[in-house]
């Protein structure tokens, strides 16, 4: 536990200390959404419509940019190394690093939610959905995207290679997440997609941290 | 402390070392001596288990992992020099004595370097933070990869003499180096290529 917390609180000054590359994604899923309105025109019904969509391809995209902060920088400066030879468990340290991700990659996304959802003329009762299922799927993006971090982190140019390889990984909490904003939009009770993606969490928190660590384990070993 | 039975790495379809035996018992200097790309760093981090893809035996007899030393030095350049030890330390689960932590400092010169960040270091003094671990955490086996390049005049004679006083407790060091070791005690070598 004391691991656990020390990993997360130095993850958390590192990235305090280099704002720009924890702003990017965020500038990025901002300005990305920001250019729907231009391309398809200020309509409020057709952008209310393809709004859950726009906001969930662009959150994926913007999460999958701020993959590489995980493990990179541990890598290159042996720091990652020095965890694999003390003996401390790697499951642990992806958890709190995962963590430390997610409070400035995934939260903000979610606080960012309802300036983006007025922007796009989105009912205020599908902005809170939309909130709702980012701060529920937010964690699960970082933990499986967690695992390409950790297997592509020895590569000299892995970013892309992360992309092709986790985007399929988020297909279904894609599926599940804009249907849940849809489901908001027309009425229907939505709390079926919130255990479903409840349950897609609790899932990927038990087998995510497996994953990543076995490939960390791989990655260090040259 | 270790023994080392038939151990042979290839790499890139190139045998850098094959049925290499040794062994380092306690009190004991070894070092690894070879030409550029002899595989001196891979021997190394074969010995700590960093690298898997050797074959023959490695076999520590230690309640821990040694500590060690590689060309990445583990230092974080975002995080200022206290922080880091802080945290290399806290990986040994040793919580720093502000007094020791004080004098090694000094000793290393790195007195007044405390909050400043360590990529605003020159490279000597970025290996003394990575070096301090060994002089913080009580570890009975050092690895290190080149612990001397980088390192002035003054540095080299702290450094050394902290060698032989670690050897003195019954510790054992295995490094790698260029540079004949100026420490007056046993020595054993290992050469490859």
């Amino acid at each position: 536990m004391r691991f656990f917390f020390a990993s997360m609180t130095r993850d958390l000054r590192v990235h305090f200390r280099r704002p720009s590359e924890v702003l990017n994604p965020l500038v990025f899923f901002a300005v990305v959404i920001s250019l729907f309105p231009l391309g398809i025109g200020p309509s409020p019904d057709q952008l209310s419509l393809v709004a859950p969509g726009i906001v969930w391809v662009a959150a994926l995209l913007a999460t999958l940019m701020s993959m590489d902060l995980l493990f990179r920088s541990d890598f290159d400066d042996g720091s990652l190394e020095q965890v694999v030879l003390s003996g401390q468990s790697l499951m642990v340290l992806t958890l709190a690093k995962v963590f430390a991700h997610w409070l400035i990659a995934g939260l903000p996304l979610v606080v960012l939610m309802p300036i983006v959802g007025l922007v796009l003329f989105l009912e205020v009762d599908g902005i809170w959905t939309l909130a709702l299922s980012l701060l529920l799927v937010s964690p699960t993006l970082s933990l499986v995207g967690s695992i390409g971090a950790a297997l592509t982190v020895g590569l000299p140019r892995g970013g892309l290679l992360v992309t092709i390889l986790i985007l399929p990984l988020y297909v279904p909490v894609l599926i599940l997440a804009t249907a849940m904003v849809q489901a908001a939009l027309s009425g229907s009770d939505v709390s079926g997609y919130i255990y479903w993606l409840l349950a897609v969490l609790l899932l990927s928190l038990a087998l995510a941290p497996l994953a990543t660590s076995a490939a960390l384990h791989l990655s260090v070993d040259e | 402390m270790l023994r080392v039975k038939e151990l042979s790495c290839t790499r890139d379809q190139r045998p850098l070392f094959s049925s290499l035996s040794f062994s380092v018992a306690s009190g004991e200097l070894l070092q690894v001596v070879g030409a550029n790309g002899s595989g001196k760093s891979t021997l190394l981090r074969c010995l700590v288990g960093l690298y898997t893809g050797y074959e023959g035996d490695v076999d520590w007899q230690l309640n821990e992992a040694p500590l060690y030393l590689g060309h990445k030095a583990g230092v974080k350049s975002s995080l200022s020099v206290l922080e880091n030890l802080q945290w290399l330390a806290g990986l040994r689960n040793v919580s720093l004595d502000s007094e020791l932590l004080g004098e090694t400092l000094s000793k290393l010169r790195l007195e007044g370097y405390e909050d400043v960040p360590c990529g605003r270091l020159s490279e000597g003094q970025r290996k003394r933070v990575a070096l301090s671990q060994f002089l913080l955490c009580p570890n009975a086996c050092w690895v290190m990869d080149e612990p001397l390049s980088a390192i002035d005049d003054r540095g080299l004679e702290f450094l050394t003499a902290r060698m032989s006083e670690h050897l003195d407790d019954g510790g054992s060091i295995i490094l790698s180096s260029h540079q004949s070791v100026p420490v007056d005690r046993p020595l054993s070598t290992v050469s490859l290529g």
